[in-house]
């Protein structure tokens, strides 16, 4: 085995960062050791055709999203690298062990929230944090989930810092995405690869659709479920995602409007009449669900459809109400919140968070501003952020001014380094930043998927792995 | 099934039926044209006549020549009934539905969108490889058919399908005899010409049943591709046979089995399906060809609008 950097991977400079493959002097680490001198024996150009093919084959099998772009709707695809992401088994343990602490105990916090609210009695969290927060659903206060689940599917968002450690940076509790892609990288790379996954002992992740609809059927009010999956529709970005997901598990894949209720439950219009649904599986927002119980305006809801829910008539997957987690400001409490319910230390750290509604982390923020990067409590997929050291004085000046008007709706944190891993850039191999996304399932029990989805900022410097914005993926690799 | 989801089904079918016959129906034309005979013009205009463009066409264009019809048919994303507007369609309701049809289906129905934006095809072709490009819009759709046939489940998705399929061929077929009898009728002394003869053979080369007639009949007359195109049990692209099919597939989805409670659709279907079964060649003529095929074209709208209602309204349910 080699430990010198290989030939197809020159001239690879990691760059101070902290890179997945190779270390600061160049030398392969052990996770990449046997994907490194096999993938050495191909020719550059079996590489480049290999990464054609691959994009290619995304196209055909129609992998695709639609973006708006100056008001035109193009499909786009999220390509795949094909050099992947490689964990080794004890990181893996590490994460798999960090995750499962961290959703049981968030799963607790929800469930307290909407009863006793016992940790602000405790006074571990400030009522006034949940009193503030917009995703906090008053309809949903008293209400029992089948065994007492709330968040059934999560993808939690973790990133690895300069320092090796890898930390969580957001927790997507609602309806996250990206678990499709996961499973279709997986497919193309067994093609490009498949001697590696048999030596390598990669720990496979075709069983996800298995485990999850052994999941929704488990959380069925009758014997014999009925079980569906509520999509917005196919210019949702996600379309392919839930079509595929839909397809996989073989169940049906309804818009809002297939749906009707009648006496607190909920049927599918089909071409023989109405057919009782028990579990939904949806890829709706809490406040689109349901226009007589939430927002008014949703055209994508089914009118009665949460009175249905709560008289129990019907399961929803994930439970409505489960985005007060995602807060970034109860995000920065999940330490206090895993110590208070589990009495632990958290196995995976937050990255350190400053809540400017405390007087003493917003005096930090506005003075250290074009350090940090601010973000709004309750914005995702990269928007309301400003990244200090990039941005312009105005703009910093723009934010100081936000904060101080809403102290709530602001959080910061320090600038983390993504870690980078070998990406094919044009005609060569270069380090790109990448997170990673694991899914968790939490029916009876707990899974998590091993790997995830590792997102990879495609530009050369960025940060930015969101798909909207120039990001691809890679496949994850566990090793056994 | 999903009301829905039995909707896309059939209109994804009905799509890809209509682009495989415009794509048929542009070929043939174009390969006539190059025999025609010295001094007789190539005739374009009834292709629009046939696929009921010409309103569209005469918003957009003063004259019509070749180029202009083979764009208009082929490729203009205006025209909603353009081989490139059913791909496009057929597609979208594809992707509505993947749960509901096979991986292959659908990769199938994607290749034939991703074949349509090549740079190669797209306008301005007739300089490029016109025949090429029909030729694989055809296949491709053959090869759907068959994909369908051997990895679909003889559940609703098929039987939808089907309906689809069964009922915009027998339009389509209607239409090209309707064309060549109303409006190519040949002048008395033309009757028998060489031209004539070319315009019977090419309309059943278009439907690929120029030697399925010269097989059954041994020679090509008017009153034989009639009944070949109309009446015939076995061959399959003719009007009773797609009728007879659709019919078929509608009572799997009514469910019917009892012979009790028809919907609409299943009755209207009925009757016409009789009506075919118990008619000959003689009958038809004596009705006078071009009415009895508007009848068709009637029955078969009608058909299609109960469709809708007893399938995919669901006007009854208060939502």
């Amino acid at each position: 085995m080699s430990t010198t950097l290989q030939a197809n991977f020159q001239p690879y400079i990691a760059d101070g960062l902290f890179d997945e493959a190779f270390d600061q002097a160049g030398r392969i680490r052990n996770t990449y050791a046997a994907f490194g001198d096999s993938f050495n024996l191909l020719a550059q150009a079996k590489i480049r055709e290999m990464q054609y093919a691959t994009v290619k084959a995304q196209l055909a099998t129609g992998m695709t999203f639609n973006v708006y772009d100056e008001g035109v709707n193009k499909e786009r695809i999220l390509p795949i690298d094909i050099i992947p992401r490689i964990i080794s088994a004890a990181d893996w343990e590490l994460i798999e062990k960090g995750l499962h602490q961290r959703i049981t105990a968030l799963n607790l916090f929800i469930d307290d929230i909407y009863h006793d609210q016992k940790i602000i009695a405790d006074k571990v969290l400030p009522a006034e944090v949940i009193r503030s927060c917009p995703n906090f659903l008053e309809p949903c206060v008293g209400l029992n989930p089948p065994h007492g689940i709330w968040c059934h599917v999560t993808g939690t968002d973790i990133i690895r810092n300069n320092d090796g450690k890898y930390y969580v940076l957001e927790d997507n509790l609602r309806v996250p995405s990206g678990v499709s892609y996961l499973l279709e990288n997986r497919e193309l790379l067994k093609r490009n690869f498949p001697d590696l996954f048999e030596t390598l002992n990669v720990r496979p992740v075709y069983d996800y659709t298995h485990h999850f609809m052994e999941l929704l059927r488990e959380m069925s009010p009758r014997p014999h479920p009925h079980v569906v999956l509520l999509t917005p529709g196919i210019y949702n970005s996600a379309y392919f995602e839930h079509s595929y997901l839909a397809r996989d598990m073989g169940i049906e894949l309804v818009e809002g409007r297939d749906l009707v209720v009648r006496d607190d439950c909920v049927y599918t219009l089909t071409t023989s009449g109405l057919k009782q649904v028990d579990v939904i599986y949806r890829r709706v927002d809490d406040i689109f669900l349901d226009p007589s119980a939430f927002r008014r305006d949703s055209l994508l809801g089914v009118p009665g459809l949460f009175e249905a829910y709560r008289k129990g008539n019907v399961a929803l997957v994930n439970a409505p109400g489960t985005g007060i987690a995602d807060d970034k400001v109860i995000y920065a409490y999940a330490p206090e919140i895993i110590k208070y319910y589990l009495d632990q230390d958290p196995i995976l750290p937050n990255v350190p968070t400053y809540v400017c509604d405390r007087p003493r982390d917003m005096d930090h923020v506005l003075n250290n501003i074009e350090e940090l990067v601010v973000k709004e409590a309750n914005a995702s997929g990269g928007y309301g952020m400003l990244i200090g050291p990039q941005a312009t004085k105005k703009s910093c000046e723009d934010f100081r001014k936000r904060i101080k008007a809403d102290p709530r709706n602001y959080i910061a944190q320090p600038v983390i380094n993504l870690s980078t891993v070998p990406t094919l850039a044009s005609g060569r191999i270069e380090p790109r930043h990448v997170d990673l996304r694991p899914f968790i399932l939490y029916g009876r029990n707990l899974k998590v998927i091993p790997g995830g989805l590792t997102r990879v900022a495609l530009r050369k410097g960025s940060l930015v792995v969101n798909s909207s914005q120039g990001g691809g993926s890679k496949d994850t690799w566990v090793l056994g | 099934m999903l009301s829905r989801v039995a909707d896309s089904i059939y209109w994804m079918n009905r799509y890809i039926e209509r682009a495989e016959n415009y794509a048929r129906f542009i070929n043939v034309n174009f390969t006539l044209a190059l025999d025609m005979p010295m001094g007789k013009e190539e005739q374009w205009e009834p292709l629009l006549e046939i696929t009921e463009d010409i309103l569209y066409f005469r918003k957009k264009y003063d004259t019509v020549d070749k180029e202009k019809v083979i764009d208009f048919l082929a490729f203009d994303t205006d025209n909603p009934n353009s081989i490139y507007s059913c791909i496009a369609h057929a597609r979208e309701n594809a992707r509505t539905v993947r749960e509901n049809i096979s991986t292959e289906m659908w990769e199938q129905v994607n290749s034939l969108y991703l074949l349509m934006r090549e740079p190669k095809f797209g306008s301005g072709i007739m300089t490029r490889e016109p025949m090429l490009f029909f030729r694989e819009v055809i296949s491709g759709i053959q090869s759907f058919r068959g994909i369908t046939a051997s990895t679909i489940s003889r559940s609703d998705a098929w039987h939808f399908g089907r309906l689809g399929l069964f009922l915009e061929r027998a339009d389509k077929t209607s239409r090209l005899v309707d064309v060549k009898y109303h409006i190519l009728l040949p002048s008395a002394e033309d009757v028998g010409s060489t031209l004539d003869l070319l315009q019977w053979a090419a309309l059943l080369k278009s439907v690929s049943a120029y030697s399925v007639c010269r097989r059954k009949y041994g020679y090509i007359s008017p009153n034989h591709v009639i009944e070949l195109l109309i009446l015939d049990r076995r061959f399959p692209r003719s009007i009773y046979f797609c009728i007879k099919e659709a019919f078929l597939s509608m009572r799997e989805v009514s469910g019917n089995s009892d012979g009790n409670s028809y919907n609409i659709a299943e009755k209207l279907m009925g009757s016409m399906h009789t009506q075919l079964e118990y008619t000959d060649i003689q009958g038809v003529i004596k009705d006078g060809v071009h009415e009895y095929l508007d009848r068709i074209q009637v029955d078969i709208m009608n058909i299609s609008d109960a469709i809708f209602a007893s399938f995919f309204a669901h006007s009854n349910i208060d939502k």
